[in-house]
């Protein structure tokens, strides 16, 4: 069977805030046999919840010149951003349903000699990992289980959210995430507020980033009062930053005595740990948080370094 | 315009009050989706598109998942925002990341070096493959938004402040 191959959509936040999950992802997909391609000279998704609020056209035109890029290859995207799945999703979907906004984006991508055609799919690494590497073929490749490792999850909202449109799965107890996230061997630790959303989306990060830790705050305080967990485990780039950084930037809004520690990883960061790489590989230990506070992750409590 | 993109079943709304409930935002904010929706129903298009409250939503889709008529709260409350945007309520740090988008090709840019560092850190090249590396990317954005008038929309704000 030919190896299975993806446009690789990187997104803002992954290759220019956290190339640790960049790193990870190119280390997974390598080690489940999936290639993945450059995406060259595509540019922000961009932001569905912000460039979305701010004009329809606009930000479906841009989404769909990221599209062509991959339809120009024949190959269908993939990438590890809930908002930028969000947004390159959404806008393929209604591009594909909505004649009206098809006519009108393919006007705007006259002006630079492209057109949607609606060929090929859109998909998260999530989808990737479980539907075309399937979960059989992970677990052969774990070398070390992170047995013991108390994770808790952060789905996040746009992968699986709104459920009737993307039919992804049951977004009130959504199983998906979870089943690639046991995958590692971690104990999966539930807490109430594990659905709500972190906080940044829509553009309430970049308005309010105050209100936007509030939620933060809100979903650590319910992960503590559910006992705690040693990591926060996530499928987006912006959540994680909001839960890693947002440690930092809780404890500057609110004060000194708010203070969290939690290592927060994207789901491919933990995958590439079960498989057997270090840290080192992918440079977990700069992420925000880390390079902030300067101090590590909690090595002994990942069981990585004892 | 708000039933056409937003959700046509806008007037199916029987106000009772599920997205509210379910909205992490309303818990927080003086933000309240159900009124959003009254308020858009009873034509007060100007109290609507100029209430600062309307950009605390995160777009979660919770109240979309929960409303019991399928009106998608949601899509309408982006589509007010459209409405909003279009008739000179952007808020200015919005304004500024639209700005990023049509300069540097993206929300969050590479920027500084030391982001080009982090990379090397971890065994990348300093530069990725997307806009940050294709100044021929950006121009394709600049011709796009020009062409839908979006460049004007965040510009003629930027003058309007000033």
């Amino acid at each position: 069977m030919a190896k299975p191959k993806f446009m690789h959509f990187l997104g803002c936040i992954i290759p220019h805030r956290y190339p640790s999950v960049q790193k990870a992802a190119e280390l997974v997909f390598e080690d489940l046999d999936m290639e993945l391609l450059d995406m060259e000279g595509a540019t922000c998704c961009p932001a569905p919840g912000v460039f979305g609020s701010f004009d329809r056209v606009t930000w479906a035109s841009i989404a769909a010149r990221n599209v062509t890029l991959a339809e120009d290859a024949k190959a269908n995207i993939t990438t590890g951003c809930n908002g930028c799945f969000a947004s390159l999703w959404d806008a393929d979907h209604e591009l594909k349903h909505d004649e009206e906004l098809r006519t009108a984006v393919n006007e705007a991508l006259a002006e630079i000699g492209r057109e949607f055609k609606g060929t090929i799919e859109v998909t998260h690494y999530v989808d990737a990992l479980y539907n075309v590497a399937g979960l059989e073929k992970i677990r052969k490749r774990v070398t070390r289980p992170l047995t013991g490792v108390r994770m808790a999850l952060h789905p996040g909202c746009h992968w699986m959210r709104p459920k009737l449109i993307k039919k992804k799965d049951d977004s009130e107890r959504p199983h998906i995430f979870r089943e690639l996230c046991e995958a590692s061997g971690a104990e999966y630790v539930p807490y109430k507020d594990e659905l709500i959303c972190c906080g940044a989306g829509g553009a309430v990060r970049t308005a309010d980033v105050k209100t936007a830790l509030d939620f933060t705050k809100q979903k650590f305080d319910s992960l503590l009062a559910a006992g705690g967990a040693d990591i926060i485990v996530t499928p987006c780039p912006f959540c994680e930053l909001q839960l890693d950084l947002g440690q930092v930037e809780i404890q500057k809004h609110f004060g000194e005595e708010h203070k969290y520690n939690f290592d927060v990883l994207h789901v491919v960061e933990l995958l590439a740990l079960a498989f057997g790489h270090e840290p080192e590989e992918f440079g977990l230990a700069t992420h925000l948080q880390y390079m902030q506070r300067k101090n590590e992750p909690n090595w002994e409590r990942l069981g990585i370094k004892t | 315009m708000i039933k056409r993109t937003g959700g046509p079943n806008i007037q199916a709304c029987y106000q009772c009050g599920t997205c509210s409930g379910s909205c992490p935002a309303g818990a927080r904010t003086n933000y309240l989706v159900r009124g959003i929706i009254r308020k858009a129903l009873l034509g007060l298009k100007d109290d609507v598109i100029s209430g600062p409250e309307l950009w605390f939503c995160t777009t979660c889709y919770t109240c979309t998942d929960r409303c019991p008529q399928d009106v998608k709260p949601t899509d309408v409350i982006k589509a007010i925002r459209n409405v909003a945007v279009a008739e000179g309520y952007m808020l200015e740090p919005h304004q500024k990341v639209a700005l990023k988008v049509l300069e540097a090709g993206h929300a969050v840019p590479l920027e500084k070096e030391s982001w080009e560092k982090l990379r090397e850190k971890v065994g990348l090249k300093p530069v990725p493959p997307n806009a940050s590396s294709h100044p021929e990317a950006i121009e394709d954005i600049k011709k796009i938004a020009k062409k839908t008038g979006f460049d004007k929309l965040v510009a003629e704000k930027e003058k309007t402040e000033e």
